[in-house]
């Protein structure tokens, strides 16, 4: 076997699959903090995250189209992409909340569940309607930015492109924000308590309604986040592309430990590691048996083996409440 | 005009009618309980002051404003606060931040720190427990916790349910006291309970809930002293 080549091009998987695994991270926790508050898996999630990454491919097709792509340093226009992106997919969520869910309050479990999966189909025609009428074209590429496929040495003689930093950096700093912000503000402590129990957080004067929205805001935003940098790191989108990755933040979030928070980012992390590690290295070590196709089967794999182990997920509630 | 006014309330659960009309007066500065059997319908009575519930049928005066158009959270905003049966703290979150979600709706940050001094001299153990998860804390705790909670939100009247179920007979006596201590502070009480005997003895009046309805009214004293409430609350 070849372990010069294995070795070889292990930097450039890892970083693979941290972009992966981020890009994961910054998903489940839309689908972990909604299910965290309301018990409710959010179906529309997915597209959600597509529409932040249509919004990014938009503004830069049209920047492209304008000739003023060059106009603004790589890194602003990353900036400008990304914030534009959480924005839109912000308010996306929200209003699904408001129309979707929130009339469905009080009503059976299935009953939102069902909504969502109706919204998420909404959603992924909806956006090709618009873009089919306004493009005449529903698949989208985005344009090259050149300085985000440059490669920089990040050791010796091993180097990886700068869009796979920058999706790491930017997708790294958003969750240390949004840990902070959970964890240590007060609107943070609020969502938390709603997420425990409704009933006793308006009985302390919190505004029940308006924290489900926040929770619904700050998914949103980073799925938006996500779709954008997903746009930049593979390139062509269509409003079908959200399904698969959806479906796999949602195991990330299930792996973690649904609910929780940094259960999200290890859950999405480890599975990002997990398919980028098979899809490089099965055909390699099983002597071309089994190849890249495998690697989801191969992650799944080990996933069901780690729930059947910590059926709560690898952060899963571990704290046992008096009652 | 008393401080709140319960006029003829009528609540449904589906087609259970829990409260069958029922009125109740606080004045200002008293403590009164509501005391009766299980599922006499005092829990219902004090959620839909708190607007937890809808009545089908009669009214919420507080300070003579009708509250029935207000969510739970304007009317903690408008000075009223449960502490709800079984305490509902938030288990996850450590003493600290339950006390700071009771005051989640004040940015009056030195008014809060007082009140929060002022919670630690009615309950010293929470200030030796400040950053423990509330769901590790005892029973009596938690109870600490809660009614600490409720009054960092800085209410004018404070609903208490049942805040001496399953705690110890020492710690019981010590909750009253503490009660009584709040109302002298001047928060005005009405206190739901299932142990008669104690809440009389700290109440100004009282009222008998029976399946939903008021079955008599009166001074503590004077419902001490009653044939039906000795023998049917007081054991004799
Ligand atoms: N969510 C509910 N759905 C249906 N019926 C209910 C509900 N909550 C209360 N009830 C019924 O309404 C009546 C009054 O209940 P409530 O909880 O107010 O009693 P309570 O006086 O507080 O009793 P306890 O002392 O046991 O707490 C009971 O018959 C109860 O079964
Ligand atoms: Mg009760």
């Amino acid at each position: 076997m070849e372990w010069d080549v294995l070795i070889a091009i292990f930097p450039s998987v890892v970083v693979d699959g941290l972009v992966l695994g981020f890009v994961y991270a910054m998903i489940a926790l839309g689908y972990t903090m909604v299910y965290g508050v309301l018990q409710m898996i959010n179906f529309a999630h997915s597209e959600i995250f597509v529409t932040g990454a249509f919004v990014g491919a938009e503004i830069l097709l049209i920047m492209q189209a304008g000739g003023t792509l060059g106009a603004l340093h790589p890194l602003a226009l990353l900036a400008v992409i990304v914030l534009v992106a959480m924005l839109v997919s912000a308010v996306l969520a929200v209003a699904v909340e408001r129309i979707a869910y929130r009339p469905l309050r009080g009503a059976p479990r299935l009953i939102p569940l069902i909504s969502a999966i109706g919204v998420s189909f909404f959603l992924q025609d909806a956006i090709r309607l618009v873009e089919s009428l306004w493009r005449n074209a529903f698949y989208l590429t985005y344009p090259v930015v050149e300085f985000f496929d440059l490669r920089i040495a990040i050791a010796g003689d091993i180097d990886v492109p700068i869009k796979s930093i920058l999706v790491v950096v930017a997708s790294l700093l958003m969750l240390v924000v949004l840990t902070l912000f959970v964890n240590r503000t007060r609107l943070g402590t609020a969502i938390r308590a709603v997420a425990e129990d409704q009933a006793a957080a308006g009985l302390m004067g919190i505004n029940v309604g308006r924290m489900i929205s926040l929770t619904f805001l700050i998914g949103g935003a980073m799925g938006g986040a996500a779709g954008a940098l997903f746009g930049v790191q593979f390139g062509t989108i269509n409003p079908y592309t959200g399904f698969i990755p959806g479906i796999k933040a949602f195991t990330a979030a299930v792996l973690g430990g649904i609910g929780n928070v940094p259960g999200a980012m290890v859950g999405g992390l480890v599975l990002g590691m997990l398919e980028t590690l098979a899809a490089s290295y099965m055909s390699l070590l099983t002597g071309g048996a089994f190849g890249a196709e495998y690697k989801d089967i191969f992650a799944f794999s080990v996933l069901i083996l780690i729930l059947m182990f910590r059926p709560r997920g690898l952060l899963g509630e571990v704290v046992r409440e008096k009652l | 005009m008393a401080l709140l006014e319960v006029q003829d309330l009528h609540v449904y659960y589906g087609h259970i009618h829990a409260l069958k009309g029922i009125s109740v007066a606080v004045e200002a500065g008293e403590i009164v309980t509501l005391i009766g059997a299980n599922g006499a319908g005092k829990s219902t009575t004090l959620n839909a002051i708190s607007g937890l519930l809808r009545p089908r049928q009669g009214r919420v005066l507080l300070g003579g404003q009708d509250l029935a158009a207000y969510p739970p959270h304007e009317i903690v905003g408008r000075g009223v606060v449960q502490v709800p049966e079984g305490r509902r703290i938030f288990g996850r979150l450590t003493v600290r931040e339950n006390l700071e979600m009771g005051a989640f709706r004040r940015t009056d940050r030195a008014a809060i720190e007082e009140d929060l001094e002022r919670v630690f001299a009615l309950f010293p153990r929470l200030r030796e427990r400040l950053q423990q998860v509330a769901g590790t804390l005892s029973g009596g705790e938690q109870q600490m916790l809660a009614i600490g909670r409720g009054l960092m939100t800085r209410p004018t009247l404070l609903l208490l349910d049942e805040p001496s179920m399953g705690l110890a007979p020492v710690l019981v006596e010590q909750i009253f006291e503490t009660i009584r201590q709040i109302n002298a502070a001047g928060t005005t009480i009405l206190l739901v309970e299932q142990n008669a005997f104690m809440a009389l003895e700290i109440a100004h009046r009282g009222y008998v809930l029976q399946t939903g309805e008021i079955a008599l009214a009166g001074t503590a004293r004077e419902l001490q002293a009653n044939e039906e409430v000795r023998r049917a609350y007081l054991g004799g």
